[in-house]
């Protein structure tokens, strides 16, 4: 179990602006009005996505059974990552102390079955209360069947989500990174006159392939990625990412301090990017151009942004017009609105309110600064404030976790998912494709009005509050 | 609204048309103790019966005046009336129907003057309905070759109200539903239970769910139908309340009903989707005089929660769908409702639904037709009969197996697709045949420069993507 003093300096991260605050999105959560993981949740949902690495969770059933397989993040090749594994602790385990022995020999099935370059045991609250000293068994079944075995120590109780990310994050630096010096280039992919340099993208998680919208980009460009941390990565990657000459923090801070911590031990620069809308990614692509600072990488990248940006707006330019004006509330939680916003705005949307429960400071400038002032900026995302919300600010459409989908869909109002268990690709130039078409796609659909019509033979007990709206559905009917 | 495209080729490749003498059995199928004949070659009921058999997995009662060539030279009058007498015969049944093939049609065969002539010669079974009904191979569908059955059932046996003495609404909870071939005979109960809830008595006509249901019976054998429509109550339809009509194959039907017995006939183009369901339960409300029950309460409402649950997954899905005309309006009208678009709508006939459909053209036409179609306009989804299961394997798309024949599933014909509940499974079904693939999902990407494990390395340059 982590002591009190481990998890008080997890919590305190000086590169996260949280720190400088009273209010954290770290805080501790409060009974009886909580939403949202525990740390076992950010841990595992941090760093399930390295794809070749067998994932065994350390704990009752109910840890991993309602939450493997459960995301949409993607793989290139290996797909060891979707096997759930659980030591599924029994109560004979827990009251006699043999849960120790039992994720021994967990570690040994799951290497003999799978064959894993390495295991991650995540620890988890039951383990963690009755004492098993997941670092030691650990240690001992990796000296005793030669895979590296890394404890990520995240008991549920912990903390939020937001810690668990941290967690894994400082499990990868501990355990990890710096233990492989990278690959050398592979043969055939000089290009003349290019030099290629070596990045890592940190909190980069392929949902829906997401990700293989934008690589080819930085392929042309001659980054070569030695990881994303944790998207379609594997684990020979993890353990080269001390050798970048850049890490780009992507949209949130949940790992903010697997970036500080590569500054400090090995001197890497950080930047903060997004890859959503066509401003963010642009924006991105030129950041890591202007921090490795290599001419030709900057005038080359510029090319590709003009090219880039010329296509795709010319692609957009349809969709554009049935989106025009339309309605936005955005409740992400706050982490990713400034990038999300950017990206409704690139298509003439109007982006009425936004969630900032978890923003930082840092973030609430960036929304102030792309939205205007008086922005609405939401703290309270219970459902009924949300809807209250989307009601008083005529909102055309809700976009938010997939938590919020039954909210708004039992509300019948338009849902956008865009939290990670979705199944659509958003990043990239070419992301913004898929996000008009999703979007058009929720909007205009009929069944709006069919489902928000009062049953015919109730009609005449309609309340005068919806009348306009039915007579409107009459009428989509009748048309 | 749709622009109706006819055949534009010489050939038929891979048919969706299956002929009207078929859907002239089916309607006849629906009654008790009837047996359908055809009035053509031994081959055109050897075929028709296999076909129903596979689709329904049951025995199927099906004759035939098997005509010879001598008899299709010469006229073969004496198979029709001899054919009638030897099934009146030998098997005593309730209802007898005689459908013209392409053959008979072809030689000129006038079957209804055949009926006379046999009246005339054995009165002695005049006690069993007979039935005479032109459905030439030549024309038309399954579907109107059902149509025509019916209309000439109506004609043949229900008497005009002043002759016979009836009076509409004389039976105050008896409602007449003339059914299109669409219904299955899972949706055939469904609307019977329906009705029902508003303590109403629907007489169901035809009515294959007591027939082709796959129901045990305690007859090891039977020559004639068991179950179905008791031609008894042919003759009371003239005392209902009102007569609903399920399909709009059925309208000149339901018109001839009401010119004859005054009993009013509510029309009903199909039962897909909430807007149509609407109807026919506001109609339900107002004949029985009666509450909506709350359980039909609840079925709206969770077909309303599927519809938002689904439309994700079926908005701006690429539909194909082939299928009679009454079954394809009615799918037109479902996953246009959802937001889906149909880029390929071909149908078996052409009727006067068609060009009523919510969709740019229709085609009337074959499976290869849906195929090359749906290949050219990317369709993600088809909907279509068991020969339609091909295509779709070739298209490299999913299939809602859905209309005639149904081979290579079992239970198809028992699936339920009316009402609020049948909707919802077919959203469900539709949804759940996309949920993985309708999208297209992101193409993989190998990084020339990436560190992945040897196993998984690709040569690839640079340039290459």
């Amino acid at each position: 179990m982590k002591s009190t003093k481990d998890i008080a300096e997890l919590l305190d991260e000086p590169a996260c602006e949280h720190n400088k605050k009273e209010k954290s999105g770290c805080a501790k959560p409060k009974p009886g009005s909580a939403a949202g993981g525990c740390a076992f949740d950010g841990a595992q949902i941090a760093l399930l996505p390295i794809a070749d690495v067998a994932h065994i969770v350390h704990g009752p059933i109910a840890c991993a059974g309602s939450s493997w397989d459960n995301r949409g993040t993607r793989s290139s090749g290996s797909e060891l990552y979707r096997t759930g594994m659980t030591t599924d602790l029994t109560e004979q385990d827990v009251v006699m102390g043999r849960s120790e022995k039992r994720l021994f020999h967990s570690i040994k099935q799951a290497i003999d079955s799978f064959n894993p370059p390495a295991v991650f045991i995540y620890n988890t609250c039951v383990p963690a209360l009755v004492g098993d000293d997941i670092n030691a068994t650990c240690k001992s079944a990796s000296e005793r069947w030669n895979v590296p075995v890394v404890p990520i120590d995240c008991a549920g109780f912990y903390g939020t989500k937001n810690l668990g990310n941290r967690i894994a994050g400082d499990a990868m630096v501990n355990h990890v990174i710096g233990t492989r010096d990278p690959d050398p280039l592979p043969p055939g992919t000089e290009r003349p006159g290019i030099r290629v340099h070596d990045v890592n993208l940190v909190g980069e998680y392929n949902i829906a392939g997401e990700f293989w919208h934008v690589l080819p980009l930085l392929d042309e460009m001659g980054l070569r990625v030695l990881c994303t941390l944790s998207g379609d990565a594997r684990f020979r990657e993890v353990q080269t990412m001390h050798k970048a000459e850049v890490n780009m923090m992507v949209c949130s801070k949940a790992m903010v301090n697997v970036a500080r911590k590569l500054q400090q031990k090995y001197g890497t620069p950080w930047f903060e990017g997004s890859f959503y809308g066509i401003t963010d990614t642009s924006q991105a692509l030129r950041d890591f151009a202007r921090v490795i600072d290599d001419p030709d990488l900057i005038s080359r990248t510029e090319a590709i942004v003009a090219r880039e940006e010329a296509r795709i707006r010319d692609a957009l330019a349809p969709w554009k017009e049935r989106l025009h004006g339309k309605r936005v509330l955005l409740f992400t939680g706050g982490v990713k609105s400034w990038s999300v916003i950017s990206a409704l705005q690139d298509l003439g949307m109007v982006v009425v309110a936004t969630g900032t429960k978890k923003s930082t400071e840092e973030d609430k400038a960036r929304i102030r600064e792309l939205m205007g002032e008086d922005t609405l900026m939401i703290e309270d995302g219970s459902p009924k404030a949300l809807l209250k919300v989307v009601r008083d600010y005529k909102a055309d459409i809700l976009i938010a976790g997939g938590r919020n989908m039954y909210t708004a869909l039992k509300a019948r109002i338009p849902f956008l998912d865009i939290n990670q268990e979705r199944e659509f690709g958003y990043e990239g130039y070419q992301g913004m494709l898929e996000l008009v078409r999703q979007l058009a796609l929720t909007l205009e659909s009929p069944v709006w009005s069919s489902v928000r019509a009062t049953a015919p033979w109730k009609a005449g007990l309609v309340k005068v509050t919806e009348t306009a709206e039915l007579t409107e559905s009459r009428q989509s009917q009748a048309a | 609204m749709a622009e109706i495209l006819k055949r534009n080729k010489a050939m038929s490749v891979n048919p969706l048309k299956a002929s009207q003498p078929m859907g002239g059995s089916l309607a006849c199928l629906g009654f008790d103790r009837a047996m359908p004949m055809l009035h053509g070659s031994q081959g055109c009921t050897a075929f028709a019966k296999v076909f129903f058999v596979r689709h329904f997995r049951e025995p199927i009662p099906l004759q035939t005046t098997a005509m010879d060539q001598a008899s299709s030279v010469l006229g073969a009058d004496e198979n029709v009336i001899e054919g009638i007498k030897a099934i009146a015969e030998k098997s005593g049944p309730a209802l007898i129907m005689v459908m013209t093939t392409g053959l008979a049609e072809t030689q000129g065969a006038d079957v209804h003057r055949n009926v006379r002539e046999f009246r005339e010669r054995y009165p002695e079974y005049a006690h069993i309905a007979v039935v005479a009904v032109n459905t030439p191979d030549f024309t038309g569908c399954v579907e109107t070759g059902y149509a025509a059955a019916i209309y000439e059932l109506i004609k043949a046996l229900v008497p005009a109200a002043e002759t016979a003495g009836t009076r509409p609404g004389n039976r105050q909870r008896q409602v007449n539903v003339l059914v299109s071939p669409m219904l299955t005979p899972g949706d055939l109960e469904a609307l019977r239970g329906l009705i029902e809830l508003f303590n109403l008595r629907p007489l169901l006509v035809p009515d294959i769910s007591e027939s082709l249901d796959g129901s045990l019976t305690e007859d090891e054998f039977s020559p004639v139908t068991i179950g179905g429509t008791p031609i008894s109550e042919i003759y009371t339809l003239g005392e209902a309340k009102a007569t609903l009509v399920i399909g709009a194959s059925l309208r000149q039907a339901g018109e001839l009903l009401q010119e004859r017995t005054g009993v009013p006939s509510l029309y009903f183009d199909h039962l897909y989707g909430l807007q149509a369901n609407d109807a026919l339960v506001m109609a339900l409300a107002e004949i029985s005089e009666q509450p909506v029950p709350p359980i039909i309460e609840r079925q709206r409402a969770q077909l309303q929660d599927a519809m938002l649950d689904t439309h994700f997954m079926l908005g701006q899905l690429r539909v194909a769908i082939a299928a009679d005309p009454d079954q394809l309006n009615a799918f037109i009208h479902l996953v246009k409702g959802m937001g889906a678009e149909v880029v390929a709508a071909i149908s078996a006939g052409n009727t006067p639904v068609l060009s009523t459909a919510p969709v740019k053209s229709i085609k009337i036409g074959d499976l290869e037709d849906l195929e090359l179609m749906a290949k050219e306009y990317k369709a993600q989804l088809l909907i279509g009969n068991s020969h339609a299961v091909a295509s779709a394997e070739r298209l490299g798309v999913p299939i809602l197996r859905a209309g005639f024949p149904l081979y290579d599933i079992i239970g198809g014909y028992q699936k339920t697709w009316i009402g609020y509940r049948g909707t919802r499974q077919t959203l469900f079904d539709l949804a759940n045949l996309v949920i993985n693939h309708a999208h297209e999902e992101i193409e993989v990407y190998h990084s020339p420069y990436a560190q992945k494990p040897e196993t998984e390395r690709k040569a690839c340059s640079p340039s290459c993507h």
